[in-house]
C-alpha cells in the first residue's frame, strides 16, 4: 500500500502543494525539450530530403559551436566568427555531398547511416585536432544574448526563468517559422519537398538532387549552429556532451522521422516528461533515470504507433 | 592455379554439405588454426597476445553475435554493449555466489542469462522495423547501463561500484584473475571463439539460418510462406544476445580482469556495429575482418608516428586516430559497401580463374 501511495498519489500531492516547484520543473523541461527538438529538426530535414539517417547531426551541433568559439578565441570578432562558421558549415555540407553522398548514391539505407558514423568520427577528431579537446565557454555576451534571470513571485513561491532560455525559445520559434515558410513558399522549398516525396520523380522533372542535398545539409548545419549556441550557452562546449544528441533519437521516434512539427512536439514531450519523471518519480528507484526515460517512453510509444505521432503511415506490400 | 576446385568431386551428402567443401580451404583453415593454437601462444609476447589477439577474438565473437541479428535477420540493434554487460555481470554474480562451479560453465550460463534479457528487449521487434527498432534497442542499452550502476546487488555492494574478477582455476591452472598468464587466457578465448563460430556457421546454413534470411529479405513474404515471425525474430535476439553475453563475460573475465558500467556504454555497441558493417553484413568471416580492422587499426595508428620519429603529442595522436578511423570507414564503404568479406570473395574468384581474367 505504501509503495502504491508513493507511486500514484504522492507525486501529485507534491505537485499540488508546491505549484511553484512544479512550474519551475515544467519550464526546465520545456527548455531541455527545445534543445532536443532542435537537434531532431536537423535530423528530420536531412532524412526527408535525402533519406539519410544522419547520425552526425549531434556532432555537427558541437562542431559548429566549437568552430564559432574557436574562431573567436583565435582573435576573430564575434560576428565575423559567426559568418565564418556559417561558411564552414556550408563547406561541410558541400564536402559531405561530394565526398560521402555522391559515391554512395543508391546504396541501402544502412550503408548511408554507417557513412554518417564515419563522418561523426571524422568531425570529432577534426574538431579536437584544430580547436583542442578542452571544454570552452560559449561567447554569449559578444553575440548580444541576454543574461541573468527573471524572478517573480507566483503560486505561493518563486519561479525564476533564465533570460537566455527565453531568448532561445524565441529564436527557435523564429527559425522554425522561417523554415516552414521556406519549405512552403520558395522554389527551392518546393523542390525539397518533391525530393522528399520521390527521388526519381524529382529527378525526372529536372530537379538536381546534388544541389538539393547541399542545400539541405547546409540548412541542417545552420540549425546545428543555432542549437550549438543555445546549448553551449547553458553548459560548456565540448564533445563530451554528445550523449545529448542521442536523446534526439527518441524524440524522432515520438514525432515520426519525417515530420517537422513532430520533431518539435516530440522534443517538448520528452523534455518535460523526463524532467517531471526524474523530479517526482526518480528518487523512488534511485535517481539518474533521465538517462533512459526518453528511450523507454519512446519504446512504449512505438508499440502502439510504430510510425510515431505524425509520421507517414507505413504501408507494406509484398 | 593453386586455388581451384576442379576435380574435387563429391560422392556423398556429407562431403557436399561440409563447411569447407574445397580442399584448399580446408588446408587454409588448418594452417590458421595451427598458427592460432600453437604458434601464437608459443612465440607471441605478452603484449601481442594480451593487447591485440585476445581482445580481437572477443570482439569478433561479439561481432558474430550482432551479425546473426543484424546481418542475417535484418534487425538493427544498438544494444550490443548492454547485452555484453549482462553477460559480464551475470558471470560475476554466478561465480561469486557459487565459487566452486567450473568457470567455463558460468561463462556459458551467463550467455543464457543474456539471451533471456535479449528476448525481452526483442519483443518490440515484431511491430517496429528498421531505424525505429534501432532506437528502441537504445532503450535496452541505456536502461541496462543504468541498472549496472544503480542496482548494487549486481556488483555485490562494492564501494567502487565495479566488478573485480576473482581467481578461478581450470584443471589446476589459473585462468582468471590477475595471476593468470596471457597465454592461458588467450587459448581459452580462442577455444570459445572457434567452437562458437563453428556453431554459428552451422546455424546459419541450416533451417534456422534460412528462416532468418527469409525474414531479413522481406518479413511479410516470409510470413506468407509459413515462417512464424515472432519465434523467429525472438530466436535471433536470443542467439545473438547469447553470443554477446559470452563475449562480454570473456571480455571482463579473460581480458580486463575487472570492469565498471562504463565499459559497456553505447560506444561499445557502436564499435561492434562498425565491425560488422565494415566487415560485411551477413558474413561470419566479415565479423573477423571487421573486428581486425576496427580494433587493430587504431593500435597501429598509435604506433606509426613514434616509429617514423614524429614527435606527436598523445592527445594529437588520439585526435588523428579518430579522424583517420572516420575517413577510413567512409573510404571502405565507398570502395565496397558490401564489406571486406565481399572483397575476399572477389579475390577468391580471381584466384579461381587465374591466370585468365575470367
Amino acid at each position: 500500500m505504501d509503495i502504491l501511495y508513493k507511486i500514484f498519489l504522492d507525486p501529485f500531492v507534491q505537485m499540488g502543494t508546491a505549484p511553484d516547484l512544479f512550474v519551475q520543473t515544467l519550464w526546465e523541461g520545456v527548455v531541455g525539450g527545445m534543445l532536443y527538438a532542435l537537434i531532431a529538426l536537423g535530423f528530420v530535414l536531412i532524412f526527408k530530403a535525402s533519406g539519410v539517417f544522419n547520425f552526425a547531426q549531434g556532432i555537427m551541433v558541437v562542431f559548429a559551436a566549437l568552430t564559432l568559439v574557436g574562431l573567436y578565441n583565435a582573435g576573430v570578432p564575434a560576428f565575423l566568427a559567426l559568418g565564418l562558421t556559417i561558411a564552414v558549415m556550408f563547406a561541410l555540407a558541400f564536402a559531405v555531398e561530394r565526398i560521402v553522398l555522391r559515391p554512395l548514391i543508391n546504396q541501402p539505407d544502412i550503408i548511408l547511416f554507417m557513412a554518417t558514423f564515419g563522418l561523426t568520427y571524422f568531425l570529432i577528431g577534426f574538431g579536437e585536432f584544430v580547436f583542442g579537446g578542452d571544454p570552452k565557454v560559449m561567447i554569449t555576451e559578444q553575440l548580444y544574448l541576454p543574461k541573468g534571470t527573471i524572478t517573480y513571485k507566483a503560486l505561493g513561491g518563486v519561479v525564476s526563468l533564465q533570460k537566455l532560455d527565453i531568448a532561445a525559445a524565441v529564436i527557435a520559434s523564429i527559425m522554425v517559422a522561417g523554415l516552414a515558410v521556406f519549405f512552403s513558399k520558395t522554389r527551392i522549398g518546393r523542390a525539397l519537398r518533391a525530393v522528399a516525396d520521390s527521388h526519381s520523380a524529382a529527378l525526372s522533372v529536372g530537379i538536381s538532387l546534388e544541389q538539393i542535398w547541399v542545400i539541405v545539409w547546409f540548412a541542417a548545419g545552420l540549425v546545428a549552429l543555432v542549437t550549438g549556441i543555445m546549448w553551449g550557452a547553458r553548459s560548456d562546449v565540448s564533445f563530451a556532451l554528445d550523449v545529448i544528441a542521442l536523446k534526439a533519437l527518441p524524440v524522432l521516434i515520438l514525432g515520426g522521422l519525417t515530420s517537422i512539427p513532430g520533431a518539435i512536439v516530440g522534443g517538448l514531450i520528452i523534455g518535460v516528461g523526463e524532467k517531471l519523471w526524474e523530479f517526482y518519480w526518480g528518487p523512488l528507484i534511485g535517481g539518474g533515470t533521465d538517462s533512459w526515460f526518453a528511450f523507454v517512453l519512446a519504446l512504449v510509444f512505438l508499440l502502439f504507433r510504430p510510425q510515431g505521432l505524425f509520421g507517414e503511415r507505413i504501408i507494406e506490400r509484398v | 592455379m593453386l586455388y581451384r576446385e576442379a576435380g574435387q568431386f563429391k560422392t556423398n551428402y556429407a562431403t557436399d554439405q561440409a563447411i569447407f567443401p574445397i580442399l584448399q580451404d580446408r588446408i587454409g583453415i588448418i594452417i590458421i588454426l595451427f598458427i592460432a593454437f600453437v604458434v601464437i601462444p608459443l612465440t607471441g609476447n605478452d603484449f601481442f597476445i594480451n593487447a591485440i589477439m585476445t581482445p580481437f577474438l572477443i570482439f569478433s565473437l561479439a561481432a558474430i553475435g550482432l551479425n546473426l541479428l543484424t546481418g542475417y535477420t535484418g534487425l538493427l540493434s544498438l544494444g550490443t554493449g548492454a547485452f555484453m554487460g549482462v553477460g559480464a555481470y551475470a558471470c560475476y554474480k554466478l561465480t561469486t555466489v557459487f565459487p566452486n562451479v567450473n568457470i567455463i560453465i558460468w561463462v556459458i550460463a551467463s550467455g543464457f542469462v543474456s539471451a533471456a534479457v535479449g528476448v525481452v528487449f526483442g519483443l518490440p521487434s515484431l511491430r517496429i522495423k528498421g531505424f525505429y527498432l534501432a532506437i528502441a534497442t537504445l532503450a535496452a542499452q541505456f536502461f541496462l547501463e543504468w541498472c549496472f550502476i544503480r542496482i548494487p546487488w549486481l556488483y555485490n555492494y562494492n564501494v567502487s561500484a565495479a566488478i573485480e574478477v576473482p581467481q578461478r582455476e581450470l584443471f589446476g591452472i589459473i585462468v582468471t584473475g590477475p595471476r593468470a598468464t596471457a597465454g592461458t587466457r588467450y587459448v581459452i578465448v580462442l577455444t570459445f571463439v572457434v567452437i562458437m563460430t563453428w556453431m554459428a556457421s552451422n546455424i546459419v546454413r541450416g533451417r534456422i539460418g534460412r528462416m532468418w534470411m527469409a525474414v531479413r529479405d522481406m518479413d511479410i513474404a516470409a510470413e506468407l510462406m509459413g515462417i512464424r515471425l515472432l519465434p523467429t525474430k525472438l530466436l535471433a535476439f536470443a542467439v545473438s544476445s547469447f553470443y554477446c553475453g559470452v563475449a562480454g563475460a570473456l571480455l571482463v573475465f579473460l581480458w580486463y580482469g575487472g570492469a565498471e558500467s562504463t565499459v559497456f556504454s553505447i560506444n561499445e555497441s557502436f564499435t561492434v556495429l562498425f565491425m560488422i558493417i565494415i566487415g560485411g553484413l551477413g558474413s561470419l568471416l566479415g565479423s573477423f575482418l571487421g573486428s581486425a580492422l576496427i580494433y587493430i587499426l587504431p593500435i597501429i595508428l598509435r604506433f606509426v608516428p613514434p616509429q617514423l620519429g614524429l614527435p606527436l603529442h598523445a592527445a594529437t595522436v588520439e585526435h588523428l586516430t579518430f579522424m583517420i578511423t572516420g575517413a577510413l570507414i567512409v573510404f571502405f564503404l565507398i570502395v565496397e559497401p558490401a564489406g571486406l568479406a565481399r572483397l575476399w570473395q572477389i579475390v577468391k574468384q580471381k584466384l579461381r580463374v587465374w591466370p585468365f581474367p575470367y
